[in-house]
């Protein structure tokens, strides 16, 4: 799958349109959990909006094309979506799911409406007899077919949920936060099932978008740092949590606790600062006003990705310190 | 107060609890919690959601009236504390910050009305420029400059800018004791440790108690001396921090330490 130069803005009647995703590019190999982390604001469920096909009325994508499965979709169109690519070939996985359907409609139910709408000719028995073949599957107990939402715990609701959205077998799951609202025994629950899915070929791919980094460490692939409407910085798991190159990432993962002893009793920093207002976003890099090795460059012109297009930083005192690194080499 | 007992503990609850609904249909919120808290400690209180954390929050702040047990301050029962007078005395010395900083505040008072209002618990009428003074104060310890947002409404304030106002409203009365709900758990993790470390400075320099509600392991681990595990209502587990996160006794505080995600592949830690 590839996401190729989206460009995402909210318009407001009066005022200048908030810019919330800015010329972001991904691809996403088959079989990858890829991990999409940043902060409240950075524009993360605005993209996961963008790449689910479920953008809202008052974001205009103004650019932006996805290739999966060797079709292209542009994007700036929803009326142009085809029908087949919601659901088959592309699936969402929001937060409290469950809270936002028919309280008095049973599992079975959304089931029967789920598969109904694709394939209109399927008997509601055939619907529901996939769906409890796919729940035996993955060890889930098939009575939840028979329940209402209420019944269920959040948890529960939310690997259900997981269950019917890819009941077709979609070609990627974007999941936006799935967990946030679950407590961390639920949490890791959901993320074994996406994983069981994952490796029974149900879905080929997973985006799964968090603020929660060391959540996300602990399955994700590959991960991709926003902060305000871009990409700072992309690479494998282990890279970024253990070599992160951009300053934003770095403080991102200095102010992380955890339960490492070492933490009791030192001071942790903290970012300076708040995200930018993204009406009005800072010139330059979008970081710059609250990073610790600004440069006058920083807040003129944008900074280049500096490595691979598997492995970059997007930061101008990342190329600075690739520079030096680089005449010394020469010099030696 | 006469009655304080020199070797009282500051805060300590005995058999507290509060139970919803009749018969078949009792939710025991909070069953039966004993512990106790000194002076200048900050005692985190963890667990999964429905574990009855806020509901001790609302029951130490006298918000609720707990169904059994007592709360003493200094060796004095405050659960026969009704009338507003009565509460008002307990309330300059326990203050709460809760997680919602949004709805916390009346969103068509200004800052200063906020803070003016959460003077009023004081028994004496202070003048205006006292007043003025002590709000002042506490904006600029927890981090805020007065001049710049004492005249703001509440939406135009950014989620960690409202906690720190929170806080603020707290101080301005000098509590010993805080009570903090959750108060970071819908910041984002670059603002949540600044918010962290300004509990950190206020237990310093104001030698404050802070009981500290979260069901963030990590949070737990950063700040307090010690922690309290609830599980169902019942306090299942307590003890000095390091020994209950590195050697827990309870079969539930074994299960959440298990699940709690770490940070795979960090180095070490940075400054």
């Amino acid at each position: 799958m590839i996401v190729k130069n989206v460009k995402a803005y909210y318009v407001s009647g009066s005022g200048p349109d908030v810019k919330a995703v800015d010329n972001v590019s991904l691809s996403i190999l088959e079989g990858e959990i890829f991990g999409i982390v940043g902060e409240s604001g950075c524009g993360k469920s605005t993209l996961a909006s963008v790449m689910s096909l479920t953008a809202g009325r008052t974001l205009k994508v103004k650019d932006g094309e996805i290739i999966l499965n060797g079709q292209s979709l542009p994007l700036t169109d929803r009326s142009r979506v085809p029908k087949e690519w919601h659901g088959t070939m592309v699936a969402l996985l929001p937060q409290r799911a469950m809270n936002s359907l028919n309280p008095t409609a049973r599992v079975r139910d959304l089931v029967i409406d789920v598969m109904h709408a694709h394939h209109p000719e399927i008997r509601p028995a055939d619907a529901v007899e996939r769906a409890r073949e796919r729940l035996e599957q993955l060890g889930l107990p098939v009575r939840v077919l028979e329940s209402y939402p209420h019944q269920l715990s959040g948890g529960m609701r939310q690997r259900v949920i997981a269950v019917i959205s890819t009941l077709l077998n979609p070609h990627v799951l974007i999941a936006d936060e799935p967990t946030s609202a679950l407590d961390v025994s639920s949490q890791r629950q959901l993320i074994v099932l996406l994983q069981q899915l994952l490796e029974h070929q149900f879905i080929s791919r997973i985006v799964y978008i968090t603020h929660d980094l060391p959540m996300l460490s602990n399955f994700a692939d590959r991960i991709a740092v926003m902060y305000a409407g871009k990409i700072a910085e992309i690479g494998p798991t282990v890279e970024i949590v253990g070599r992160p190159k951009h300053p934003y990432t770095q403080a991102l993962i200095g102010s992380t606790l955890d339960l490492d002893p070492r933490l009791r009793g030192s001071q942790v920093k903290g970012i300076p600062g708040a995200p930018p207002d993204l009406r009005y976003p800072p010139g330059g890099c979008r970081f710059h006003p609250r990073c610790p090795h600004v440069m006058n460059i920083c807040s003129i012109e944008e900074p280049p990705a500096i490595g691979t297009e598997e492995r970059f930083a997007a930061c101008w005192w990342v190329k600075d310190q690739v520079d030096k690194l680089s005449v010394e080499g020469a010099a030696s | 107060m006469n009655t304080t007992k020199p070797e009282a503990p500051m805060l300590e609850t005995r058999d507290l609890s509060r139970a919803f609904g009749h018969g078949d249909h009792m939710v025991r919120a909070v069953d039966r919690v004993s512990f106790s808290m000194q002076t200048g400690e900050i005692v985190a209180v963890v667990g999964e959601s429905g574990s009855g954390k806020s509901t001790l929050a609302r029951l130490l702040l006298r918000l609720l009236d707990p169904t059994g047990g007592q709360i003493l301050l200094h060796g004095q029962d405050v659960t026969t504390l009704h009338h507003r007078g009565e509460l008002k005395t307990y309330w300059q010395k326990v203050q709460g910050a809760f997680q919602d900083s949004f709805a916390a505040f009346n969103q068509f008072y200004t800052v200063r009305r906020s803070l003016e209002k959460a003077l009023n618990v004081l028994d004496v009428s202070l003048s205006k420029s006292d007043r003025t003074q002590r709000i002042e104060t506490s904006l600029r310890e927890v981090g805020l400059d007065p001049a710049d947002i004492l005249d703001k409404w509440p939406h135009q304030l950014s989620g960690g800018q409202l906690q720190r106002v929170m806080i603020a409203r707290a101080l301005v009365v000098g509590p010993e004791l805080l009570i903090a709900d959750e108060p970071t758990s819908m910041l984002d993790a670059s603002l949540r440790v600044t918010v962290l470390n300004l509990l950190l400075d206020l237990r310093k320099s104001h030698n404050m108690s802070i009981l500290f509600i979260t069901h963030d392991l990590g949070q737990a681990n950063y700040l307090s001396d010690r922690i309290l595990v609830m599980y169902r209502g019942e306090l299942v587990e307590q003890g000095p921090v390091e020994q209950v996160l590195a050697d827990p006794q309870h079969e539930y505080t074994q299960r959440l330490l298990a699940d709690v995600p770490r940070l795979r592949g960090k180095s070490g830690v940075p400054a």
